[in-house]
C-alpha cells in the first residue's frame, strides 16, 4: 500500500510542471499562436525562482519571480511573432535557445547545493485519514494551484465571453478583427499568460521538484508539454490526463531504476521520450479528432488589413 | 507623431541582403551592452570574443573546423525548411551518425584497411538517414508532427550514446572514463598539418554546399519542394506529393547531420564520449535561417556561427566568462534576424499629415 501511495503521489507531483506548461501553451495555441519556446521560458522561470530563494526571499515571492521571468521572456517571442510577424516556429526555437543560454549564464553562480524545498501542507483533519490523507491532502501548494489553474482555464475558455473571443481569434483572426476585437492585443495577453504558466512550471522544478539548480534542468519537459497539447487535441481535461500519464511513466521508470531492474538506466530514462512519440502517433491517426478542436489559424501570422 | 507600418509593393531585394548584416551588427551591439553590464570593457571583450580567436593560423584552422559541420548540417536542413519540413533533431542525427561511424572504426576486422574511412562515411550517412527516416515515415504515413518526434529522438540518441560509452563500448583501458577507445589511425582523417586540427573533411562540406546549390536552384525536385513550402495548396493542385517533400527534406537533413557526426568522430574527437557536440545540430538551424536557406548564405552563416562557438570558448578561457554566452548570442542573433526580415515586406513611413 505504501508503494502504491508513493507512486500515486509521485505521479501527481511529476505531472505538476507539465500541467502548468501545457495548460499555458493550450491558451496560447487557442488564440492561434504557436510558441515553441516553452523550454526556454521554463528554464528562465526555474533560474529566477532559484535565484530568489538563495537571495533569501520568501518562497511565494520566489515562485512569483519565476512566473514573471517566464512572462518577460515570452514577451520577446510576442514581439517577434505578433509585431514583427516572423515565422512562429523560428521565433519559438530562438526563444528556446536564448532561454537555455541566459538561464545557464545566470545559474553559473548558483552552486550545486540543494535548497529547502517548498514545504508540503498537511490539510487539517483530511490529511489524517488513512490512505486517502497521504494520497490527496499532503502536497505542496503548487500541486493544488495547478489543479486550480485547470479549473480556471476550463471555465475561462468555455464559460466566459473572454474565452469565446480568444477561441474566435484562434479560429479566424480576420473575422474577429472585422467584428472589432483587438486581435493582436489579445494574442499578446495569451502569450504572456503562457509565459507566466511556463515560468511557474520552471519554478516548480527548481524550488519544489528537484530543489537544485542544474543547467538545462527541464530536460525536454517543455517539448513534452508541447506534445501534450497535441495529445490533448487542444482540450484542457485531456491535458490534465495526459500530464498524469506522463507523470506516472516518469515515476515508474524512476522506481524501476531504484529497484535495480536489470535494464540499463539510460533505457529507462528514454521511456518518457519514446512514449511521447508513440502517443503522438496514436493520436495523429484520428484526423477528425485532431481537426475538431484545432485552432484553425494556428501559427499563421496575422496583421490587420487597415 | 507616429510612425506607420506599411506593406511594401513587393519584397525589398536590398533588405533581403541587408537584413542578416543588420542583425549581425545589432547582435554585436547587444553584446557590447551585455559585456558592459557585466563590468567588462565592451570593446576589449568583443575583440576577445570575435577577433582574438581567429588571429592565428591555429585560430583559422579551428574556425573552419567548427564551421564545417554547421554548414554541412545547415545545407541538409535547409532542403527541408524550404518545404516547411521542420527537422529540429539534427543534433540527434549527428549523434547517431557518430555512433555508427565510430562503431565501424572500432570493430571493423582490419584496423588498417583503407576502406575504413569510406565505410565510416556510409555508416554515418546511413545512420543519420535512418534516424531521420523515423519522423519522415511518421509524418508521411502517420500524420505525426515531425518537430516533436525529431526532438524526442534527440533525447533518445543522447541517452543511447551515454549508454554505449558507460557500458558496452567503454574502453577497458580507459581508467573507467566514460569513453570509447581511440579510433585507429586509418579510421581518422589525416590533418593537413599535424600542428593544427583542420582535416580534409571540409571538402565533404564543400561538396555538400555545391550539391545543395544544384538541388535548390537547378533541380525540379528542389523547385517542387520550394513550392510545397511557399504555397502548399498550389503544390497539391499541381500534383506535387507532400510525402516526397517530407522524405526528401528529412533524409537530406539526416544524411548531412550523420556525415557531420562521422567527420567529428573521425576528425577532432577520435573517440566517443557522453558529450560529442556543443550543439551543432541546433545551431545549424540558425545557420540555415541566417543563410536565407540558400547555399552561399549558409556558408557565411556557418562562419559567423562558428565564430560564436569559438569566441565563447575563448572568453571562457581568457576572461572566465561562461560558455553559455554562446547560446545567448545565438538566440539574440536569431531574434534580430527574424525581426529584420520584417522590413523585407514592410517599411516604416512618416504619416503624410503629421
Amino acid at each position: 500500500m505504501d508503494l502504491f501511495v508513493a507512486i500515486f503521489t509521485g505521479t501527481i507531483i511529476a505531472a505538476t510542471p507539465l500541467i502548468f506548461a501545457a495548460l499555458g501553451e493550450l491558451v496560447v495555441e487557442k488564440s492561434g499562436v504557436l510558441n515553441l519556446g516553452l523550454e526556454g521560458m521554463m528554464l528562465m522561470g526555474a533560474a529566477f525562482a532559484f535565484w530568489a530563494v538563495i537571495a533569501g526571499l520568501p518562497m511565494p515571492v520566489a515562485i512569483a519571480a519565476g512566473a514573471l521571468a517566464g512572462a518577460a521572456t515570452s514577451l520577446l517571442f510576442g514581439a517577434l511573432a505578433l509585431t514583427f510577424l516572423t515565422n512562429q516556429y523560428a521565433a519559438g526555437l530562438a526563444l528556446a535557445i536564448f532561454g537555455s543560454g541566459v538561464s545557464a549564464f545566470l545559474g553559473r553562480g548558483f552552486g550545486s547545493t540543494p535548497i529547502d524545498a517548498l514545504k508540503r501542507v498537511h490539510v487539517p483533519f483530511l490529511s489524517d485519514i488513512p490512505v486517502v490523507g497521504p494520497m490527496f491532502f499532503r502536497f505542496d501548494p503548487m500541486v493544488y494551484l495547478a489543479i486550480a489553474m485547470f479549473g480556471l482555464i476550463t471555465w475561462f475558455l468555455y464559460r466566459t465571453k473572454g474565452g469565446l473571443i480568444l477561441r474566435t481569434i484562434g479560429e479566424s483572426p480576420e473575422t474577429s478583427h472585422a467584428i472589432g476585437y483587438p486581435v493582436i492585443r489579445i494574442r499578446y495577453l495569451a502569450v504572456l499568460f503562457g509565459g507566466l504558466m511556463a515560468g511557474l512550471a520552471g519554478a516548480y522544478l527548481s524550488v519544489a521538484y528537484t530543489p537544485l539548480w542544474v543547467e538545462n534542468m527541464t530536460a525536454g519537459k517543455g517539448w513534452i508539454s508541447l506534445a501534450l497539447v497535441v495529445f490533448a487535441t487542444w482540450r484542457p481535461l485531456r491535458v490534465l490526463i495526459g500530464a498524469w500519464l506522463f507523470g506516472g511513466m516518469t515515476i515508474l521508470q524512476l522506481q524501476g531504476q531504484a529497484l535495480g531492474i536489470a535494464v540499463p538506466s539510460e533505457l529507462l530514462s528514454a521511456l518518457p521520450y519514446l512514449a511521447t512519440i508513440i502517443v503522438l502517433v496514436i493520436i495523429s491517426q484520428n484526423r477528425q479528432l485532431l481537426t475538431l478542436h484545432f485552432p484553425a489559424s494556428l501559427a499563421k501570422p496575422f496583421r490587420a488589413a487597415s | 507623431m507616429r510612425l506607420r507600418i506599411e506593406q511594401r509593393q513587393e519584397p525589398s531585394a536590398q533588405m533581403r541582403i541587408a537584413a542578416p548584416v543588420i542583425a549581425t551588427a545589432l547582435t554585436f551591439l547587444a553584446g557590447s551592452v551585455l559585456f558592459a553590464a557585466l563590468g567588462y570593457d565592451p570593446l576589449a571583450t568583443l575583440h576577445a570574443f570575435f577577433v582574438a580567436p581567429i588571429n592565428s593560423i591555429n585560430g583559422l584552422s579551428e574556425w573552419l573546423l567548427k564551421a564545417s559541420p554547421l554548414i554541412l548540417i545547415a545545407c541538409g536542413l535547409a532542403v527541408g525548411f524550404r518545404a516547411n519540413i521542420w527537422n529540429i533533431g539534427a543534433e540527434g542525427q549527428l549523434i547517431i551518425g557518430a555512433i555508427a561511424a565510430c562503431g565501424v572504426g572500432l570493430f571493423y576486422p582490419n584496423p588498417e584497411s583503407p576502406l575504413l574511412i569510406p565505410l565510416m562515411f556510409l555508416a554515418g550517412a546511413g545512420a543519420g538517414m535512418a534516424w531521420a527516416a523515423i519522423p519522415a515515415f511518421l509524418r508521411a504515413r502517420m500524420n505525426t508532427n515531425e518537430i516533436l518526434v525529431t526532438l524526442m529522438l534527440t533525447y533518445i540518441a543522447t541517452l543511447l550514446l551515454s549508454f554505449l560509452v558507460h557500458g558496452p563500448w567503454r574502453d577497458p583501458a580507459g581508467f573507467n572514463y566514460p569513453q570509447t577507445a581511440l579510433l585507429p589511425a586509418a579510421a581518422m582523417f589525416e590533418p593537413f598539418d599535424y600542428s593544427y586540427r583542420l582535416n580534409p573533411s571540409i571538402f565533404i562540406t564543400a561538396v555538400a554546399v555545391v550539391i545543395m546549390w544544384l538541388f535548390t536552384d537547378r533541380s525540379f525536385l528542389g523547385y517542387k519542394m520550394s513550392v510545397s513550402g511557399a504555397a502548399p495548396l498550389a503544390a497539391r493542385y499541381a500534383g506535387f506529393r507532400e510525402s516526397s517533400a517530407v522524405w526528401t527534406g528529412l533524409l537530406a537533413g539526416g544524411a548531412a547531420a550523420g556525415i557531420a557526426g562521422m567527420a567529428e568522430v573521425a576528425g577532432p574527437l577520435g573517440q566517443l564520449s557522453p558529450q560529442i557536440s556543443p550543439g551543432y545540430g541546433f545551431a545549424a538551424i540558425i545557420v540555415a535561417f541566417i543563410g536565407r536557406l540558400n547555399a552561399f548564405g549558409i556558408v557565411l552563416g556557418g562562419l559567423l556561427m562558428s565564430l560564436l562557438f569559438l569566441g565563447g570558448e575563448t572568453v571562457q578561457m581568457t576572461l572566465g566568462l561562461p560558455a553559455a554566452l554562446t547560446r545567448i548570442f545565438q538566440g539574440i542573433l536569431l531574434f534580430f534576424l527574424l525581426a529584420a526580415d520584417f522590413f523585407i515586406y514592410y517599411r516604416l513611413r512618416l504619416p503624410e499629415h503629421a
